[in-house]
């Protein structure tokens, strides 16, 4: 019941005075309510709970937030030179500095 | 899908899960608010590929286990009514109740109706004006809005054989339930992101500078809740409590204004019960005067409710966190599924049956699915990210 999941809005209409639309969720298509965000338009993707829209997906965010984390195993591995061990698996660093161990230890760049 | 699929990557999963290793430096608690949140952890062993001594402590956050026990008998005597169509989320209907539940009341005769949303329900009324049609409106701050706009739709329309037996419940009094409470563990949250879609943020301010506890606002898919839980951490680590959120695809600070004027139309705040938890202040939502004509449990007497829960169910403590399905004698054994002694073990949110669905503690033989966890224990960490995926 719980669980919101997000949809493409492929039709907005009128419901006896109340903004209905027809979401698609991959293929499977569902009415919902479209009354508590006005701003969607046809083509934007909704997160509906219990056939009511709750929330507009914000698409530059969505996307902004996979290229951080598609960024983040370099800025690991850059960091990782200059910074100390996690706790589960301690570096351990050989004479020359490098990393020799641990969480990236042997990692090819 | 588009906005699922990409965040159950993998590949990036490991680089999140590696970055957890790398910035944790002691043992830390944390907890995961939402059921759903629980079910992606459970089923994908995020929590088994955190770095030893990090534990996520699994919430009260599943709408179906909380309702109390007295609202369950008075669904079940309301919709014994020949009189009555008894509409509700279908996730209510295996939830026992004091001697029964509402998939066997149905089996027996009783009109008993799942719908989708509560406008379907509203849709049979209509239909079925010489019926008396009642919707079990139980929930989060999630199904509110819906629930709310049943209501005022009936009102507006003059649907009067259509009522609510509301009980709904509200995340951040809960929470401060559990910080309140001397045997406390918890050190950071991650917040429900749907929850947080309709009401924001603004509520979770204040409980993170009072109690000095991160509160990360987080989504639902893998690589959601590792940003979640790294997010925590790092606060944490830092020695900061603030709100932040993760789910910014879907999250703002203000929430949905148009939903919650609606919410506050139709509902007031007033205590509330929890099943296995028991009475939490300012917790719940019910009926305004206004809307008295729609409240099923004026509408229908039903008489004294007394309440008997299975002896051998723990699932207050499970709720509270304060213990694991596997440390229930009856799980698994007198408890599955198919036969559930309590609330945790019906709905999919349910802590319980995330465990059982996952096959934790089952032995190999009893594993009902075989599920592919995104994110594999034991590799993670050691190799990191330059590992192949699989």
């Amino acid at each position: 019941m719980c669980l919101g999941i997000p949809g493409k809005v492929i039709e907005i209409r009128d419901d006896a005075g109340l903004p209905m639309g027809k979401v698609d969720f991959g293929g499977v298509r569902k009415d919902a309510c479209l009354a508590y965000i006005p701003e969607i338009q046809l083509g934007d993707y909704v997160i509906v709970h219990v056939g009511f829209a709750i929330s507009r997906v914000d698409e530059e965010e969505a996307l902004k937030t996979l290229e951080i984390l598609a960024t983040m195993g370099d800025m690991v591995r850059s960091e990782l030179a200059t910074m100390g061990p996690g706790m589960d698996e301690p570096t351990v660093v050989s004479d020359d500095g490098t990393p020799a161990t641990g969480a990236f230890g042997g990692a090819p760049a | 899908m588009k906005y699922l699929d990409e965040y159950r990557d993998p590949v990036l999963a490991k680089k999140l899960v590696a970055e957890i290793h790398r910035v944790t430096t002691r043992p830390w608690t944390l907890m995961e608010v939402c059921g759903g949140q629980t079910h992606t952890i459970v089923k994908q062993g995020i929590d088994e590929a955190l770095p030893s001594g990090v534990r996520m402590i699994h919430g009260p956050g599943c709408p179906v286990c909380v309702t109390p026990l007295e609202q369950v008998d008075k669904a079940l005597a309301i919709a014994a009514r020949p009189d009555v169509i008894f509409t509700s989320y279908g996730d209510m209907l295996r939830v026992p109740g004091s001697s029964t539940d509402l998939l066997a009341l149905k089996a027996r005769g009783a009109d008993v109706r799942i719908v989708y949303s509560p406008l379907d329900a509203l849709k049979i009324a209509l239909a079925n004006p010489d019926r008396q049609v009642v919707f079990f409106a139980v929930g989060f701050e999630t199904t509110a809005p819906a629930n709310a706009m049943a209501v005022a739709e009936a009102a507006r329309r003059g649907i009067d054989n259509f009522s609510v037996l509301v009980s709904h419940v509200l995340v951040p009094p809960a929470m401060t339930a559990l910080l309140d409470s001397p045997q406390n563990q918890v050190q950071a949250f991650l917040a429900a992101g749907h929850v947080c879609a309709v009401m924001g943020w603004t509520e979770y301010e204040p409980i993170a500078e009072r109690y000095r506890v991160p509160i990360v606002v987080t989504g639902f898919e893998p690589l959601d809740l590792l940003e979640g839980i790294l997010m925590a951490i790092r606060q944490l680590e830092e020695g900061r409590a603030e709100v932040e959120n993760q789910y910014v695809r879907a999250v703002k600070r203000e929430g949905v204004p148009l939903a919650q004027r609606q919410i506050f139309e139709v509902f007031e705040v007033g205590e509330r019960k929890w099943r296995g938890v028991g009475e939490i202040p300012a917790s719940g939502y019910r009926l305004r005067e206004p809307y008295a004509r729609f409240d099923a449990e004026r509408k229908f007497d039903v008489g004294e409710i007394q309440t008997n829960e299975h002896p051998a169910c723990i699932a207050g403590a499970i709720l509270t966190g304060a213990k694991l399905p596997l440390d229930c004698t009856a799980y698994g054994t007198l408890c599955t599924p198919q036969k559930p002694l309590g609330a945790p073990m019906v709905s999919s949110e349910g802590t319980c049956a995330a465990f059982f669905s996952a096959g934790r503690g089952l032995g190999g033989a009893r594993s009902p699915l075989p599920v592919t966890p995104l994110v594999q224990v034991a590799p993670i960490g050691r190799a990191g990210v330059a590992e192949a995926p699989r």
